[in-house]
């Protein structure tokens, strides 16, 4: 094939040339980045918990009457131990959050009693011994808390347990060499916690930006949690039985006391709608990214399509003399795809160029990550053969132009 | 002329009704997007208080020192300790303290289910400071702030909910349990964001239902339903040891209405630091901050960074929506050279053909424009699978987001349309009339 033909003719074309090359270039940055945005927040809403999904809502049970701390916590144990003896329900736990409410309760984490710079940073759940089943995670060292080691936190009282049980993601980050159980840490207290027991996997309360850093550093605390707000009931149905189970807990507790808030429209959540929830701004970029990628490929690919036929209209008595002088069909075809590609190639330069500009800009603005080099070189090879593609049915009309063409009306 | 160029302009995108269809579905698609995403931006990134924006200040005070602040910034709250100092110096014209509080109601009276009801713990300038409207009745002075009076001031939608909108003013309520006697009733008031209370809060939750006097909210012992903040150990074993703590939860706000003032009240704030350094409560140098409203929420990062990236995404679409058009009207201009080269020799100026193909454009400006309504119309009914619930709302189509959307497809189409219609303008008679 020869090129310079292509090339002398691109220079009559300017115009038409620049056009289509500025706009693969741009569609090749935006859908670049649009790509890496759609995967950055796929894998983000995909993280696993930890805990047992399918089976678990949370109750968030608020106080109407004012009462004394212990009045609280005796409420609370009733409250339990109604819920614990319902039919559909597995266990039941009171605790002052849950994994994935959007942020709450964490305190900084320091080895040493004098430590002033924190570190690390650790989601604190409260909860009692029936904490670990409620959720179901894998206790993979050390033991579950003892039923005499549950405390009770009131009004604004800093309480600390003495001992604790952590996730393994925070117990390697406090102690890489893996010794953590039976030893110290300082969640903010005054005096040391001890590591009784280390759970396999526990989600954060937030997935912000922020928690990423710290992502999967939960501590569970035997303590429920008596102050005159209110708290969370965690609760596990036997496998099947959500919805059952779901209906029963609420009449059981207003049973139970009526002077209680559960919030009709939020005061009940299943796991699958607080999954929903805490993630719901990523899917919704993702499906705008996807939206708008699948737009502007189409988009651009009209274009191509647009302005070659133009070409290949403006061209019938050329293309009509080149036939006339040998040149087959197959030259024809295949002089438009080259052309194309030439095209093709200086916008995806210009492209890569501006995608990694692009990115570099949003990961100044926006916290993001760096774009990764996998998704230029797809976005290139899918322009490229899209160019090729919209091409095609111009360049088979270019190529049916008769010979005889060249002989009419010079 | 106009509309004989407009007949032509319409008559010639009937000719290649699959060039016009697309120019028309790239402008709309591009306009639409861009809309859609403009809604959403322009109700989280606009000023909630446009009239005194600029004389809201609120202070913060570096508690927590250079090892335990936030890279260098002082919290963006107020422990009490320092809140209630600021109180007491009552260095501005008008100044609040206020947090967040969540309490309990019987709708129904004493047989009733409970529902909770959220509203603000706030001093009695809060109300002429913020320009809240009422109703009924007014707000609160300085008085009964410092007289710890169980008042309350009502929004117009729970005095709807439990008084059925009757002018509730000298009624009582009972919020957990405690009496309050109602003594305003606001118009229904919403800023948003609430760049007032975001320690905890996104800026775009439901709007408050009451307003109770901060000092009678300590009095009760009313927890913050906001944030709550501590450094280094925790040490308190109450309400009372918590007050006293480094925890941060309060925020002020101060009224200073020129610049000599906030010059005065940055000093002030200074002062405070250096005096508190002396006495040995802080390790280090003063570190304050005055910010204003927009200051405050650009601080905040009130504007979601999703709202953000999608506006910009859309613009680049539709910058491409646009390159798409100049290459399309190019191709259809020039399509058509013979016949610009007969109108040329029949007389017509190069001026007269760039008028009537900018006036081509325009027609296909006006179809797109419409198209992207009908698709800005669908894209803000589809917000909400793209935003949080609280933002999606917050997006509507009104009429300057309707004349918006026509303006910029017009505009861009025409704008557009330069380049080609330049080089139709150029076509030379002679060359065209040579071989037809």
């Amino acid at each position: 094939m020869q090129i310079k033909p292509i090339l002398a003719a691109m220079r009559h074309h300017r115009a038409g040339t620049v056009l289509i090359a500025l706009q693969i270039a741009l569609t090749l940055a935006i859908v670049c980045n649009a790509l890496f945005i759609i995967q950055q927040r796929m894998a983000h809403l995909s993280e696993p918990t930890g805990i047992d999904e399918a089976n678990l809502f949370v109750i968030r049970n608020q106080w109407a009457a004012q009462s004394s701390t212990p009045q609280i916590d005796a409420q609370i144990q009733a409250d339990l131990a109604a819920m614990r003896q319902l039919p559909a329900v597995r266990d039941a736990s009171p605790s002052n959050s849950y994994p994935l409410r959007g942020g709450g309760w964490d305190n900084f984490i320091t080895l040493m009693p004098e430590q002033v710079q924190p570190t690390t940073d650790g989601s604190v759940y409260l909860g009692d011994e029936h904490m670990i089943d409620t959720l179901g995670v894998k206790l993979v060292a050390g033991r579950n808390f003892r039923a005499d080691e549950v405390g009770r936190i009131g009004l604004r009282e800093d309480v600390f347990p003495p001992v604790v049980i952590v996730t393994k993601a925070l117990a390697e980050r406090l102690y890489p060499d893996g010794s953590a159980l039976g030893k110290p840490l300082y969640a903010m207290s005054p005096a040391p916690s001890t590591i009784i027991g280390i759970v396999d996997l526990l989600q954060r309360q937030g997935v912000s930006t922020w928690d990423t850093t710290y992502a999967y550093q939960s501590l569970l605390w035997p303590m429920r949690l008596a102050d005159p707000h209110g708290l969370y009931y965690i609760v596990r149905a036997k496998p099947g039985q959500l919805a059952a189970a779901m209906r029963e807990v609420p009449t059981a507790l207003y049973a139970q006391n009526r002077m209680r808030i559960i919030d009709p429209k939020d005061g009940e959540l299943s796991f699958a709608q607080v999954r929903e929830r805490a993630y719901d701004s990523d899917r919704g970029m993702a499906i705008l990214m996807g939206i708008i990628s699948i737009v502007l490929l189409a988009i651009t690919a009209a274009g191509i399509v647009g302005l070659t036929s133009f070409w290949v209209g403006q061209r019938r008595k050329q293309i009509g003399i080149r036939r006339a002088l040998g040149a087959t069909r197959r030259d024809i075809l295949s002089y438009f795809l080259t052309e194309n590609l030439l095209i093709g190639c200086i916008g995806v330069v210009i492209g890569t160029v501006l995608a990694i500009g692009i990115n570099l800009w949003m990961v100044t603005q926006f916290e993001m990550a760096r774009l990764s080099l996998g998704y230029v070189v797809i976005g290139v090879i899918v322009l490229l053969l899209l160019g090729q593609a919209s091409v095609l049915t111009p360049a088979m009309r270019a190529s049916r132009v008769s010979p005889v063409e060249a002989t009419r009306s010079v | 002329m106009f509309v004989y160029y407009l007949t032509l302009g319409l008559r010639s995108l009937r000719r290649n009704p699959a060039l016009t269809v697309l120019m028309v579905m790239s402008i709309g698609l591009g306009v639409a997007a861009s809309m859609t995403t403009w809604s959403v931006f322009r109700a989280v990134s606009g000023n909630p208080i446009p009239d005194k924006a600029a004389q809201l200040y609120t202070p913060q005070i570096d508690n927590w020192g250079p090892q335990q602040n936030e890279k260098g910034e002082p919290p963006s709250a107020l422990s009490y300790t320092d809140a209630i100092a600021l109180m007491h110096a009552h260095q501005a014209m008008q100044q609040t303290l206020l947090y967040p509080v969540q309490l309990s109601v019987l709708p129904g009276g004493s047989r009733s289910l409970p529902i909770a009801v959220n509203g603000y713990a706030v001093s009695g300038d809060f109300f002429p400071m913020f320009e809240v409207p009422f109703q009924y009745g007014s707000g609160w002075s300085t008085a009964d702030d410092e007289g710890r009076t169980a008042i309350a001031v009502l929004s117009e939608e729970f005095n709807q909910k439990l008084f059925g909108g009757a002018n509730s003013v000298g009624r009582e309520i009972t919020l957990d349990g405690h009496d309050y006697r109602i003594v305003g009733v606001t118009r229904h008031w919403d800023p948003k964001p609430r760049f007032f209370a975001l320690f905890g809060s996104s800026g775009f939750e439901d709007p408050a239902d009451f307003y109770i006097p901060f000092t009678r909210a300590l009095d009760l012992q009313i927890d913050t339903a906001g944030n709550n903040s501590c450094r280094g150990k925790l040490t308190a074993t109450g309400w009372d040891d918590w007050l006293r703590s480094n925890c941060v939860w309060v925020t002020p706000w101060v009224e200073l209405d020129s610049a000599s003032e906030v010059a005065r009240y940055r000093q002030f704030l200074e002062g405070y630091a250096a005096d508190q350094q002396r006495a040995g409560r802080f390790a280090w140098p003063p570190n304050v901050r005055l910010r204003n409203v927009m200051q405050w929420l650009d601080f905040q990062h009130v504007v979601p960074s999703e709202s953000r990236i999608s506006l910009l995404v859309s613009l680049g679409f539709f910058a491409i929506c646009l390159i798409n058009t100049i290459g399309l009207l190019l191709a259809k201009f020039m399509r058509r050279a013979a016949e610009i080269g007969v109108r040329r020799a029949l007389g017509a100026s190069r001026r007269e053909i760039y008028k009537q193909y900018l006036m081509e454009a325009a027609t296909v400006g006006v179809a797109g424009g419409v198209l992207g309504l009908l698709l800005t119309a669908v894209g803000i009914s589809g917000t909400g699978l793209l935003f949080t619930p609280e933002i999606a709302r917050l997006a509507h189509l009104d009429l300057s987001l309707v004349g918006l959307t026509l303006v910029v497809a017009i505009l861009a189409t025409v704008a557009a349309a330069f380049y080609p219609a330049w080089r139709a303008a150029q076509v030379q008679p002679a060359w065209q009339l040579k071989s037809n």
